[in-house]
């Protein structure tokens, strides 16, 4: 299904969004794929049982083995079965800075991935296509490098107090002052770690009473903001604007589902890009939407800000809208900002109520001055108050890999989900078995990439993330693409039923077209 | 139409109510510059006693260069969560020096001190199963019981008698049903120093209840890391209990660490299932390496010098004396436990009042040169609030005269706000 829509007027551009339908023989071929594995995982766990086979889980201790027994079986069937055979994807170990290259530490598995050894080799120079280094802060060297150190030998790494005690240092409130001016909002307040952001400010502003309309793909962090605050759930389909509308008509309309009484606040969960899909959110339409049933609105620019938008100001500026529009702006400064730690953003009265009752204000300890002096100077390069233009070129190199990237891979034939703009790339590989050996191939060919399956996904729909980032060269994305290709006739990965014409080298505008045929 | 009408009616609550400008917590006290020994709060220099940098590791230098090389070598921010490219290996050298630190097969490391234990009950205990939990518990396990969706069964505090009340309750309650009874797992959470009430949890009857009705204790030692015992590994160390006994012990590196975050060790067999499920470990990004290297850093300081701990508890007594007998202030804790509340004797009627009071008590104390703090809570949010109190933190770097000076000057306090 392609989507390219006009909505009256509310988009200012072209809104190219497409989850291409998943072939039925390959879906076909992906169910037999897992039923064989788990015929295969049943057959292992029979064998393990009668010790036919060495069990090399690690168990209980022998004095506690008359107590309840901690795991279920089932539970843990996916993992010791499906899990455990592709394991070397994941927790990858690396010893350099996270940009666009990277070194990784070296592992061998002698038994089949149950343990890993070090053998003590780092592979240099690998291409990282899977860490979240938007605008390319992860670097150490550097003005933001340099102010860190400052503020370290300064104030130290901890903080050891809570921000309502004694943890309030003046560059929390700095920080503070200059997010709210980059956000165009009022005023903001900064967290410690991003997902704490969402899971204790959330349960802070709604409570029994209230009710949550939530995407269907929102981040773990965002789920169980809304479970803790014990307000009733709903889901929409993921950015279905008809599905929303109609479940705020229900709720309007019908009130408390056992008392008929209204509802006191109603609060719209959405994000700006989701990580796993490389959707963005439809804003102008659920602003709407909200404006007419009088409803609150919470985006989470987790991967969004930064990344999207002329000068890199999040989703709120790419589709041209006002910050005063949405109600709780909160956003991550893990990824574009090469930092760690969450903010929120909003009215002054907001500000001021989430400062006495988040629970992180009062029981959580504060960030650590020299993370905010990264934030700071990644902020201020952004926005240009450093005196160079270091900011605006990054912002704007990023927006060019994502548009060349993601048309050299539909060119290639493979089946790319998302919008044209969101610099998250997820590329389809449906069956478990290439999983596995995507990741391994991609990284025989010094390159590093990301897989990602059950339970992140749904069960067929496997995939491998590319994160592009601004410090990809032109020369490194034609590699990766190079290998991409190659890997993807090897694993026969192209499922993609359209043929998309190579464009002529024109330069990139706005009234670019693609020219399809199917 | 109808509906419509509906729709044009209906007013929802303003997002936030508003807050008046002198609710008590929304002025922050501003810290200039490094909040450690000597700490300038709102412009004055006062010796700080309400951080809790327990080992006075917050400033070492030792620390910090350790801190600048791994920030030369990996920058700030990680850009990932462990899963994908963001464990880093002075990540997995941090889990493994804690978890020879704590004599335990293995350590997971967190980036948020609060998130640790939120994120670790869940991961073991899930709808329909049981968990004691102490009263005085702190505001993160009750988070991590709300998450977990579980049965919580409050035990008043360090009341070993009331437990044991509990979990005969339980076992004929077992007996009714003894097919539910052998897939209902049960867990006992409890504190090594109790954060609200500055004592310790008496684990050795706590062993011999585990072994009896067959449950598993979570022990959380935010405190009493690097406090408690001869080389600071702990309360299992002070009572001498082996360490297998206990199930899972997390503690939080913002205490006497002075880093960010937190750690979980245990078996393998039970911290391995926390790199799959535990929320805060899995979808969140990793600790960023300077911190990581702090951490490190201040674990050789603490294994270099044991003699801190016993410095550190004999100030700890030093100040416990000093402070009996305040007319009008009580002080709530053990006389070891290096963070202490001074409760009003007599509440005045209100919550209000009494937070009033002791506002102005801190004032007193911070006109004159000593920092300190009102313990804070969130009164709405809380299973059992805690009283209102000031909060005392003894450091190792703290003089004699120092702490004299202190306890003499809340004395002159508390007689010229309370009489």
């Amino acid at each position: 299904i392609n989507h390219i829509v006009h909505n009256g007027g509310l988009y200012k551009r072209p809104f190219n969004e497409a989850f291409e339908e998943t072939p039925m023989l390959v879906a076909v071929l992906t169910y037999v794929g897992y039923g064989v594995l788990t015929l295969f995982g049943y057959l292992r766990d029979f064998m393990r049982q009668w010790k036919i086979e060495k069990c090399q889980n690690a168990t209980e201790r022998e004095e506690q083995k008359d107590f309840v027994p901690l795991y279920q079986d089932f539970e843990n069937f996916y993992n010791r079965n499906l899990y455990m055979r592709i394991r070397d994807s994941w927790n990858r170990p690396i010893c350099s800075v996270p940009g666009a290259k990277v070194d990784m530490m070296e592992r061998v598995s002698h038994d089949y991935n149950w343990t890993f050894t070090y053998t003590g080799r780092v592979i240099k120079g690998i291409i990282n296509m899977g860490s979240y280094n938007y605008l390319g802060f992860a670097q150490k060297s550097g003005a933001c490098q340099e102010a860190a150190a400052k503020v370290l030998s300064q104030y130290g790494a901890g903080v050891c107090s809570t921000r309502q005690e004694m943890g309030n240092l003046d560059k929390h409130e700095e920080l503070e002052k200059l997010v709210a001016r980059f956000l165009g909002v009022e005023s903001a307040m900064a967290y410690g770690m991003g997902f704490a952001t969402n899971s204790m400010n959330i349960p802070a502003l709604v409570g029994k009473g209230c009710l949550i309309l939530s995407d269907e793909l929102n981040h773990a962090s965002l789920v169980l903001g809304a479970r803790l605050s014990g307000a009733t759930i709903r889901i929409f389909k993921h950015n279905n604007m008809q599905s929303l509308e109609k479940l705020l008509k229900d709720a309007i309309v019908h009130g408390q589902p056992r008392t008929r009484r209204p509802w006191k606040k109603i609060l719209i969960l959405v994000e700006g890009i989701y990580s796993m899909e490389g959707s963005i959110v439809r804003l102008p339409e659920v602003i709407a939407l909200k404006k007419k049933y009088k409803s609150y609105l919470y985006l989470d620019e987790a991967h969004s800000i930064g990344a999207l938008g002329p000068s890199g100001r999040g989703v709120v500026e790419y589709f041209g809208l006002s910050p005063e529009d949405v109600d709780v702006m909160m956003g991550t400064f893990t990824k574009s900002f090469g930092a760690a730690g969450g903010y929120i953003g909003g009215k002054k009265e907001l500000i001021d109520y989430l400062r006495t009752y988040s629970h992180s204000a009062v029981y959580a300890t504060s960030m650590s001055p020299p993370v905010v002096e990264q934030i700071i100077t990644s902020v201020k390069c952004i926005m240009g108050e450093d005196g160079t233009t270091v900011g605006r070129a990054r912002v704007q190199q990023l927006a060019e890999n994502t548009r060349y990237f993601r048309r050299r891979l539909k060119e290639m034939g493979f089946i790319i989900y998302g919008n044209e703009d969101s610099p998250v790339v997820p590329l389809m590989l449906y069956m478990p078995a290439k999983i596995g050996a995507f990741g391994r191939e991609m990284l025989k060919r010094n390159i590093g990439v990301v897989v990602v399956g059950f339970p992140a996904t749904p069960i067929i729909e496997s995939r491998a993330r590319f994160c592009l980032s601004a410090a990809h060269t032109k020369e490194m994305l034609d590699t990766a693409l190079k290998e991409i290709n190659e890997v993807g006739d090897l694993l026969q990965l192209k499922y993609s039923r359209r043929r998309l014409v190579p464009l002529l080298d024109r330069p990139f505008d706005e009234t670019t077209y693609e020219e399809t045929e199917d | 139409q109808e509906k419509e009408e509906l729709i044009e009616e209906w007013q929802p609550e303003p997002l936030v109510p508003p807050v008046p400008k002198d609710h008590p917590a929304l002025n922050y006290n501003i810290v200039s510059g490094p909040p450690t020994h000597i700490i300038t709060v709102n412009g004055k220099e006062c010796i700080n006693f309400a951080s809790f940098n327990f080992l006075g590791l917050l400033n070492n230098e030792k620390v910090k260069s350790a801190a600048q090389a791994s920030l030369k070598k990996y920058g700030v921010g990680t850009c990932g969560p462990r899963g994908f490219y963001g464990t880093f290996d002075v990540h997995l050298e941090l889990e493994e020096r804690l978890a020879k630190f704590m004599r335990t097969e293995e350590a997971i490391i967190y980036s948020y001190g609060f998130a640790t234990i939120a994120s670790a009950i869940p991961a073991y205990s899930k709808r329909g199963d049981i968990v004691f939990v102490d009263e005085a518990a702190c505001f993160a396990i009750q988070k991590g019981l709300q998450a977990s969706r579980s049965n919580i069964k409050l035990f008043k505090h360090n009341d070993m008698a009331d437990l044991e009340r509990l979990l005969k309750e339980q076992e004929t309650e077992d007996q009714k049903n003894p097919r539910k009874a052998r897939v209902t797992r049960r867990f006992i959470v409890v504190e090594g120093l109790y954060m609200n009430t500055g004592d310790i949890c008496p684990l050795p009857e706590l062993i011999k209840l585990k072994y009896k009705y067959k449950v598993r204790i979570f022990l959380e030692e935010s405190l009493s890391f690097g406090v408690l015992g001869e080389h600071g590994r702990g309360i299992t160390e002070h009572f001498g209990i082996n360490i297998d006994d206990i199930d899972l012990i997390s503690a939080n590196m913002e205490n006497s660490l002075a880093s960010i975050g937190g750690f979980c060790c245990g078996r393998s067999f039970i911290i391995d299932h926390q790199r799959l499920s535990g929320q805060g470990y899995c979808f969140s990004a990793s600790l960023p390496p300077l911190l990581a290297a702090a951490a490190i850093e201040a674990l050789n300081i603490m294994e270099d010098n044991p003699v801190i701990f016993q410095t550190l508890r004999a100030k700890c007594e030093r100040i416990h004396k000093a402070l009996q007998g305040i007319s009008g202030l009580k002080v709530v804790g053990e006389s070891f436990s290096p963070a202490l509340h001074l409760q009003l004797e007599e509440s005045c009627g209100s919550r209000e009042n009494d937070v009033k009071l002791l506002k102005r008590v801190v004032d007193y104390c911070m006109n004159s040169g000593i920092a300190l703090t009102q313990a804070r809570y969130l009164e709405k949010e809380e299973k059992c609030l805690p009283p209102p109190s000031i909060r005392v933190v003894i450091t190792v770097e703290q003089t004699e005269q120092e702490l004299d000076k202190a306890a003499s000057l809340l004395k002159e306090a508390a007689q010229s706000v309370l009489n």
